[in-house]
């Protein structure tokens, strides 16, 4: 296929398109590779909307405007299609959109992008509508070739039926018929009680060429004549280059060329080992002028101390300071959290082709239209001339959804470095990834809370010292008045009655870039928050789940289910240790759904144990409750390795001191506990799965190990704490 | 020149012998279902068979397994490998999948060596595998039911 009948694919999306149709037979019946390539769709499908092709071998693909990295969009959309279109599951395929800001925009953002949970959340009525519409015009179709009234002809299991005369016909049969009928405008959508996929644990699409090695990533295109670049960056973020001696480095055999671009130095090779083996012969002298030459260590007093100046108010109810002052007992604690790094399994990398002023891209891209209007603007081509294939990627949780469009620059600047037409493949090491920047925000959060005699919690103050991800960003769109709630969201809003509260943000700068990681402020405020909470509750002799429930207000309904639903399946009966395991709860709400957990602890050496979670979660409609029991279990993974292990830390002159999972270690099967998952049965409109789980593991995790040792952890990880 | 056993075929490898198993694979093999995750031998993601049992291809160079019989995620058709394959299906193991082929050569050499494998064997062939989505739950479960088709 050339680019001229890809573009012409690609530009089809508001309309109908009739022409040649490449085969593909083989794949309805024998239901392998149900994730397609851009080139695999038929480009003489039935194309009624943006987001469905109905081909004449009978399958349907869905273009799925959100990029697949593991928490399911590709099964997710097709479902949402195939209900609303009465489709068989083994006839859906789903192939990932190119870059346009406008069709594919997440409805959220207003442009192209996946994150903030959102995939699911904003297609839920759009995807169903795609699917509503196709199957509109397929009964359109069947009702003109059968001449019989259209309100006659029923569609179930992929097959479109006349009952009275006994005639049916496939999706694929009628294709170019549909294709000629007019396009819905708002058609209607099934209530929920008519679902008959939506639901269901239908198996995923993605999963057979992931379990054989088939699926295909970034890392894995090849073209003619290409070349694989890696780049020496700075050991000390911010720094740049002062000189370099590349002699060594050209005499590798494989080794093509090294050049300077703003991101470091790049080594050109013919193949990835002689890239890094070249690499390694650099001599590089960095000007640390503009960098962060802190330590952690000087980094966190300063933010520890900053707590004091003033701040951004973010929420104020009362008169805490009164409060406060009038409390019988009073609790103050400072929390100190780490710079993390996301540490996909895929490292970065994208590939670049340029050919006559067109560039065509490979990358697992969270925002393509970012990504490619810069790669259009590095080149002199324009976002016009470039054509993104948005990849599977390995992992991201966060760290492809750049502030900056990090990747498509640097591929862009090997490409403009190297001169002329070429094909490159930028492939970022463990170590890149480590020392790349793009963390955690490093947080410390300052809480004061007081109760008065009879145990009620009077007064509450938290203030929040970190860096912004969004300002000063193309996400800050001018009317942030200063705030970004991602620096504190989840501790404002918190379901529980705080007659007085305060809640304060002082923004610091730093040259290390910090970015969203799943779950982005909640990754902090949730365990600040629940883990000062519980401590109060105990100051108070309540019970952690009885007190969490008096306290929440009235209006907080979700949160109380999944909170009495995950006492209920815990078998809570308010002891908190039982021999030598110990139990920890926490409730944290965040992306609009509600998550309840309770972990299982004994301590093995020190260092908490985890043995099992209970969680109680309520996303709206479960569209395919597998997937939400996978989200979970990895959330918690996540979290819990992360807060038992994982700091990035700044040495002497700003050193990043891990550089690779021997020092940034990742949980094993060893370490993995035990998840059980109630879904809240609900109508609502379904809302984020991917980030959600995440949040409350951790406090769950500490409460248990504060009431098992009764030392309360301030600082993370457990393995920095001194445990 | 190294020469090889590459899925049943003979190979001679341009690349020099310091080079990594794994980029010889990839690159010069054209065989990217062995995945790069630390370079490191630290997350198993690069996993091969090499004369019949798993090793880190990131930390191997290709000098030093010359002769070799080497199996990559694209030829694993014993029975155990797929028992292995057919359970990660049912339970829907992967996420974002860039582990997994080595997750799978790892569990069919467990299963290989030991038909019924207890959850502390699990433990001690698999937590060279670093899985960062977590799926360990599925996993564990997969190759419980992948031991149990097998004896059946």
């Amino acid at each position: 296929m050339t680019h001229q009948t890809r573009r012409q694919f690609l530009s089809t999306g508001a309309g109908l398109v009739i022409g040649l149709s490449l085969p593909l037979g083989a794949r309805a019946q024998s239901g392998a590779a149900a994730v397609l390539t851009r080139d695999d769709v038929s480009e003489g499908a039935f194309a009624p909307n943006a987001f469905v092709r109905i081909s004449a071998d009978d399958t349907v693909t869905i273009i799925c405007k959100h990029i697949e990295f593991g928490q399911g969009p590709y099964t997710g959309l097709a479902t949402l299609v195939a209900e609303e279109l009465d489709a068989r599951w083994d006839q859906m395929r789903a192939v990932s959109a190119p870059a346009n800001q406008e069709l594919y925009a997440n409805l959220f953002f207003g442009l192209q992008g996946t994150g903030g949970s959102t995939a699911m959340a904003n297609s839920y009525t759009q995807m169903r509508q795609a699917g509503a519409a196709a199957r509109a015009m397929l009964v359109a179709a069947a009702a003109e070739q059968w001449d019989v009234p259209l309100g006659e002809i029923t569609v179930s299991d992929g097959e479109v039926r006349h009952e009275a005369s006994g005639q049916t016909a496939s999706f694929g049969s009628l294709a170019d018929a549909a294709a000629q009928q007019s396009v819905p405008v708002e058609p209607a959508l099934k209530n929920p009680s008519e679902f008959k996929l939506i639901g269901q644990d239908l198996p995923k699409l993605d999963t057979q060429e992931k379990s054989t090695g088939k699926a295909i990533f970034t890392m894995d295109i090849a073209r003619e004549g290409m070349q694989t670049v890696v780049v020496k960056r700075p050991e000390v973020i911010g720094a740049t280059v002062a000189s370099y001696d590349d002699s060594a480095a050209l005499e590798v055999p494989g080794v093509v060329a090294v050049r300077q671009i703003p991101q470091g130095i790049a080594v050109y090779a013919n193949s990835t080992g002689a890239a890094l083996k070249g690499r390694s012969k650099l001599t590089v002298d960095w000007d640390t002028s503009n960098a962060e030459t802190r330590t952690t260590d000087q980094i966190m007093a300063d933010f520890a101390a900053a707590a004091s100046e003033p701040g951004v108010v973010v929420e104020e109810a009362g008169d805490s300071a009164a409060a406060l002052s009038d409390a019988a007992q009073t609790l103050e604690a400072e929390y100190h959290f780490p710079y993390l790094a996301h540490a996909p399994m895929e490292p970065l990398d994208a590939v670049l082709e340029l050919k006559d002023g067109k560039a065509e891209v490979w990358m697992g891209a969270q925002f393509p239209g970012i990504d490619s209007g810069a790669i259009g603007d590095v080149l002199g081509i324009g976002a016009e001339n470039v054509s993104m294939n948005v990849m599977l990627a390995g992992g991201s949780f966060g760290r492809r959804a750049q502030t900056s469009p990090q990747i498509g620059l640097e591929v862009s600047q090997i490409a403009k470095a190297a001169g002329g037409d070429g094909a490159w493949k930028l492939v970022w090491t463990r170590e890149d990834d480590l020392t790349g920047g793009y963390y955690r925000p490093l947080t410390v959060h300052t809480l004061r809370g007081g109760l008065d005699a009879e145990g009620n919690i009077t007064g509450w103050e938290n203030t929040i010292v970190n860096q912004s991800i969004m300002l000063d960003t193309f996400m800050d769109q001018g009317n942030s008045e200063g705030k970004d709630p991602t620096s504190y969201e989840g501790s404002t809003k918190m379901p529980y009655d705080l007659p007085a509260l305060k809640v304060n943000w002082v923004r610091q700068k730093s040259p290390v870039s910090v970015l969203w990681w799943r779950s982005v402020g909640h990754t902090h405020t949730a365990y600040a928050t629940e883990t000062f909470l519980d401590e109060l509750l105990e100051m108070a002799g309540k019970d952690p789940v009885q007190g969490r429930l008096d306290l929440l207000k009235p209006d907080m309904g979700r949160d109380r289910a999944v909170l009495e639903k995950v006492a209920e399946i815990a078998g809570w009966d308010g002891n908190r240790v039982k021999g030598d395991r110990a139990y920890g709860v926490a409730l944290h709400e965040s992306f609009s759904t509600y998550t309840a957990q309770i972990a299982e602890v004994s301590d093995e050496g020190g260092m908490p144990r985890v043995h099992k979670v209970w969680v109680a979660v309520d996303c709206g409609v479960a569209v395919n409750p597998n997937v939400i029991r996978a989200q979970i279990e990895g959330g918690i993974g996540y979290g819990l390795g992360t807060a038992l292990f994982n700091e990035l830390t700044l040495g002497e002159g700003g050193v990043v001191q891990q550089r690779n999972f021997d020092t940034y270690r990742m949980l094993r099967i060893n370490e993995m506990p035990e998840v059980e998952v109630a879904i809240i049965q609900s109508d609502a409109d379904p809302t984020g799965i991917g980030e959600p789980g995440t949040p409350p593991i951790a406090p769950a995790v500490a409460n248990a190990w504060r009431a098992l040792t009764g030392t309360a952890v301030r600082r993370l990880p457990f393995t920095s704490a001194g445990v | 020149m190294t020469t090889l056993t590459v899925n049943g075929q003979d190979v001679t490898i341009e690349s020099e012998d310091d080079i990594p198993l794994l980029w010889v694979i990839r690159d010069e093999l054209n065989l990217t279902g062995t995945k790069f995750g630390c370079g490191i031998a630290q997350c198993g993601a690069c996993t091969v068979m090499v004369d019949g049992m798993p090793r880190r291809s990131c930390v191997t160079p290709v000098g030093s397994v010359d002769g070799s019989d080497i199996q990559t995620i694209e030829a694993m058709d014993s029975p155990e490998a797929k028992a292995v394959q057919a359970a990660w299906e049912k339970l829907d193991v992967p996420q974002c999948g860039w582990c997994q082929s080595g997750q799978v050569v790892s569990a069919a050499a467990l299963l290989q060596m030991t038909r019924q494998p207890t959850d502390e064997d699990i433990d001690n062939a698999m937590a060279g595998n670093v899985c960062r989505c977590a799926t360990y739950v599925r996993i564990r479960k997969a190759i419980h039911d992948a031991a149990a088709a097998l004896e059946g």
